[in-house]
């Protein structure tokens, strides 16, 4: 029912999430923000379970910031990454497990731009394009099809713009917008929101 | 399963105790009055009904799971907290009469749908959360905290059977503010909620009449007739329409109608 999608640059990360916040069969909510800042370079998407999502998000967030409060500086997208990653594998054999799926997007001075795609399992991969979702099923071919590594921003965007259209075009769920952020050196951007009516560029 | 919940329906997979009891007024035991049964308390006056088993030998208790019509909405003078007041135990109608309203405080309520004894408890605890919260701080608490203490604490007991679905309504120096809570552990603040087996049938006529620019009487109108359309189709709707006003300085109740007079007053007027 969710989507999130994620796609690397070469010196930037554009990332999407749809803005619906449902419960069984009705939208409760149509401007719901998916997308958790950990830090000034770092997002966090998160999709799942009712109330896992927003409480493991908001424990991830918190424990990211007071990391920066004890040691001057703030973590690594991989070492936020990874940290996110260790808590979901250690909660997943306990009593409470949390049944979240996570895209995180990060820019780090030194490595440059990375998404990584963490799934209920905690399992963890670093990967160039990402998504989750049943619409992922729908859009990863297409990102398998026209992604490059040396892809512009606008190139980013038109891509984007063309997931979500095969999205609006095949998918049986009506997802009417989407959250659009990217992450470079300056750190997190927002774009503009992509409604259902946004014409798109397919190339 | 969700969708079963939201529609009432009793066909969703519940594995329960070996008696279904008569319901009562007096709440003893297993009362299945209010929409929710409470299960594993101390006292125990309840019959054997053999109705409640089914051919395979599993025996299932009638989940009357948000068997109700409550929505909330927020518009330029505040917001409207409009409920429905019936009780169901299966199709039998054990109350007409039930307060899904709860007073948190003179500027917060909060709404009722799920089991009544949970949200009684839970948003009385609120109650006192705030009460706490206003000593220590020496200011009224926001609505968004008071909804994030009331998820946090449902939160710990999610997949336990808790069942309520409420919405925190309240004015506080951000202006009006609602918040949709429920024991799966959301929490969504958003301008218009409906919630219960009949919220669709709510939503439905909230979302063709909900203006920015409505009056107080137009908003209560229309509160007061979206609880009447959901009970004149919903079976698990009915009784009285619950109306309450939540402006700037507190809440105030507007008034209680019966269903069965406002549809002879909305047939008179077509």
């Amino acid at each position: 029912m969710e989507y999130l999608i994620g796609i690397q640059g070469p010196d930037f990360v554009l990332v999407a999430a749809d803005n619906v916040a449902a419960s069984s069969i009705i939208q409760m909510k149509h401007d719901y923000d998916k997308m958790f800042k950990l830090s000034e370079k770092i997002l966090l998407l998160c999709v799942g379970e009712a109330g896992d999502t927003v409480q493991f998000a908001e424990y991830i967030q918190k424990n990211v910031q007071l990391y920066k409060m004890r040691n001057g500086y703030e973590l690594s997208p991989s070492a936020a990454a990874n940290f996110t990653r260790k808590n979901l594998a250690e909660y997943l054999r306990s009593r409470t497990p949390y049944h979240v799926n996570l895209l995180l997007a990060g820019y780090d001075d030194a490595d440059g731009p990375s998404l990584f795609y963490m799934d209920y399992l905690s399992s963890l991969a670093k990967t160039p394009f990402a998504a989750h979702g049943y619409g992922a099923f729908l859009t990863l071919s297409i990102l398998d099809r026209h992604y490059r590594p040396d892809l512009t921003r606008e190139e980013a965007v038109d891509l984007l713009k063309m997931c979500i259209a095969e999205l609006n075009r095949r998918f049986i769920l009506n997802l009417p917008s989407f959250n659009v952020r990217v992450i470079d050196k300056e750190g997190i951007h927002d774009l503009e929101k992509i409604s259902a009516g946004t014409k798109t560029d397919t190339n | 399963m969700a969708l079963a919940s939201v529609l009432n329906s009793d066909c969703g997979d519940f594995s329960f105790e070996s008696t279904q009891p008569f319901p009562n007024r007096c709440g003893a035991g297993h009362s299945s009055q209010g929409f929710d049964a409470t299960p594993g308390d101390g006292l125990s006056f309840f019959v054997k009904n053999s109705l409640s088993d089914t051919d395979d030998g599993v025996e299932r208790k009638i989940e009357f799971l948000h068997g109700t019509t409550t929505l909330a909405f927020k518009f330029q003078h505040g917001v409207i907290v409009a409920v429905d007041s019936r009780a169901t135990a299966g199709s039998y109608i054990a109350s007409q009469t039930v307060k899904k309203v709860i007073e948190i405080n003179p500027y917060l309520l909060g709404t009722m749908a799920g089991g009544a004894a949970d949200c009684s408890f839970w948003e009385r605890l609120l109650a006192r959360q705030c009460r706490i919260y206003e000593l220590r701080n020496k200011e009224r608490i926001s609505v968004a905290a008071a909804s994030k203490l009331l998820a946090n604490m449902v939160y710990q007991y999610k997949g336990m059977g808790l069942s309520m679905g409420t919405m925190v309504c309240g004015w506080d120096k951000r202006g009006p503010g609602l918040y949709y809570v429920d024991s799966e552990g959301n929490r969504v603040c958003g301008d218009l909620f409906a919630v219960g087996s009949g919220s669709m049938y709510a939503y439905g006529v909230m979302d063709s009449g909900l203006r920015q620019d409505l009056s107080v009487e137009e908003a209560c109108e229309l509160g007061r007739r979206a609880i009447y359309q959901a009970t004149y189709r919903d079976a698990y709707s009915g009784g009285q329409v619950n109306l309450y006003h939540v402006h700037s300085e507190g809440w105030t109740r507007v008034s209680q109608d019966d269903v069965l007079v406002l549809h002879q007053q909305y047939k008179a007027q077509q």
